[in-house]
């Protein structure tokens, strides 16, 4: 059975417009889909397209040969997927939080490797403050922790996930990808710094 | 900053699993005990809501003896239906917040990306909603009771009926808190789709306490009230789920 995430013939049309049509493509494992395209030619609803959040108008997406749609809580456990927003509850802490986000993806998960990922997320101390008093960007490191113990899940969806991260952080989630990519996960991501994760194997869409 | 950098090395390490395992039943309850938790825990550092509720139930109910005028029998007759009411209007108003937070921090996309079940996780969700905000409204019934001169017996059975009628107006009401998430006005619009659903548990819960106050006992009507939870608590959760999807669509 192919790991693979294939979408065929795919199109998506949002508030009576049409987005993209006729996209087929098959996204391997170890490989990085790389979704390009103006604001509003639909990259975050492609992304959706693929975690299963939105139906395409049009055409099929199968994940292991199967529709995407009949395989949800086996895909709940085989995805991490980061919007827009953070998704992150203001009145819990980071550490409550990624908890949380990993007993929902079928994990459970001790305090310890909680903390420590908080800590390689450059939020040492800030792991039991509730999430409203952080700053956008340690929010949004709080969200991308999750990452660090997603290593059993192979597909991850991220819509730009570099955004409102300084340098550090931007080379930690930077090397995150790469180990995820070399040991045979998917990644597929919307970002407009096209200069990031070079040399790795890439499919790009543009829309 | 060299922690950003660093990446265990049991992470490194861990290769990827091939197939998932659909989750077992004592997993599913560790899912259920998982929303259930958060969503307490929230309810708790975050009292307002619950408050807010509290309040207007206890300021409606409140205002009727007094707008009414102290007249004992007519006061006795309309205590079911002021309490019946208020209670359901209160419900309306701690549910028009029940998934639009989630909608808006994002979380809600991780409930229908989680690998459970989404109805189980939304029948999580409405017990915790009724625990942290209904529940202390049916608490507090037989104390404002005694503004309407009930008999001890007819404020037991307004205190059973509610505690029976109550988390069918959870389960009903989610459905259109579901069906307008994101939506500009989403509570109006909510109130005007379930009240009308709601009716049955309004008359059957306010008509227990009128049955017993008549000498015709309570008895039918709890029956009719265990009846739509029983099929409320089957077909709620598995229908907000659908609405949910379409919604977040």
């Amino acid at each position: 059975m192919s790991a693979a995430l294939v979408l065929h013939q795919v199109a998506c049309v949002r508030g009576g417009r049409p987005l993209f049509g006729g996209l087929s493509l098959q996204w391997q494992p170890g490989q990085l889909l790389r979704v390009k395209g103006a604001n509003g030619a639909g990259k975050t609803s492609l992304l959706r397209v693929l975690c299963g959040l939105l139906t395409p108008a049009d055409g099929q997406v199968l994940w292991r040969g199967q529709p995407l749609a009949s395989q949800r809580e086996a895909l709940g456990q085989s995805l991490v997927y980061l919007g827009h927003a953070a998704a992150l509850k203001d009145e819990l802490s980071p550490l409550e939080n990624l908890q949380l986000a990993c007993q929902l993806a079928g994990r459970r998960l001790a305090p310890g490797p909680a903390l420590q990922a908080l800590a390689h997320a450059g939020l040492r101390g800030f792991e039991r403050r509730p999430v409203r008093s952080l700053s956008q960007g340690q929010r949004r490191r709080s969200a991308l922790a999750r990452l660090e113990l997603a290593s059993q899940a192979p597909l991850w969806v991220l819509d730009e996930p570099f955004n409102a991260l300084d340098t550090a952080a931007v080379a930690w989630l930077e090397q995150l990808l790469h180990t995820h990519l070399a040991r045979g996960g998917q990644v597929a991501l919307t970002s407009h710094q096209s200069d990031l994760l070079a040399g790795v194997a890439e499919q790009v869409v543009n829309l | 900053m060299n922690e950003l950098s660093k990446l265990s090395a049991t992470q490194v390490a861990q290769p990827l699993a091939a197939v998932p395992a659909l989750p077992s039943l004592p997993s599913l309850l560790q899912g259920w005990r998982t929303v259930f938790v958060q969503e307490m825990r929230i309810a708790f550092r975050r009292p307002g809501h619950t408050l807010a509720a509290l309040m207007f139930f206890v300021m409606v109910v409140s205002l009727f003896p007094l707008g009414v005028g102290p007249e004992p029998a007519l006061l006795r007759r309309m205590a079911a239906g002021v309490v019946w009411v208020a209670a359901l209007l209160a419900c309306m108003l701690s549910l028009s917040r029940l998934f639009a937070d989630d909608w808006q921090d994002g979380t809600l996309e991780s409930l229908l990306l989680a690998a459970y079940p989404l109805p189980l996780l939304v029948l999580a969700k409405l017990a915790a909603h009724w625990c942290s905000s209904v529940l202390l409204l049916v608490l507090i019934s037989p104390v404002l009771a005694l503004q309407f001169d009930l008999s001890a017996s007819a404020t037991g059975v307004l205190f059973v009926s509610l505690l029976l009628g109550t988390p069918v107006l959870s389960l009903v009401g989610a459905i259109g808190a579901a069906l307008t998430v994101g939506l500009r006005g989403a509570g109006m619009l909510m109130s005007l789709l379930t009240l009308p659903l709601l009716v049955p548990v309004l008359i059957f819960g306010a008509g227990a306490v009128d049955a017993h106050q008549a000498d015709l006992g309570a008895g039918a009507h709890f029956s009719v009230l265990c009846a739509l939870l029983l099929l409320a608590l089957v077909a709620a959760p598995a229908v907000v789920a659908a609405a949910l999807r379409i919604a977040v669509e």
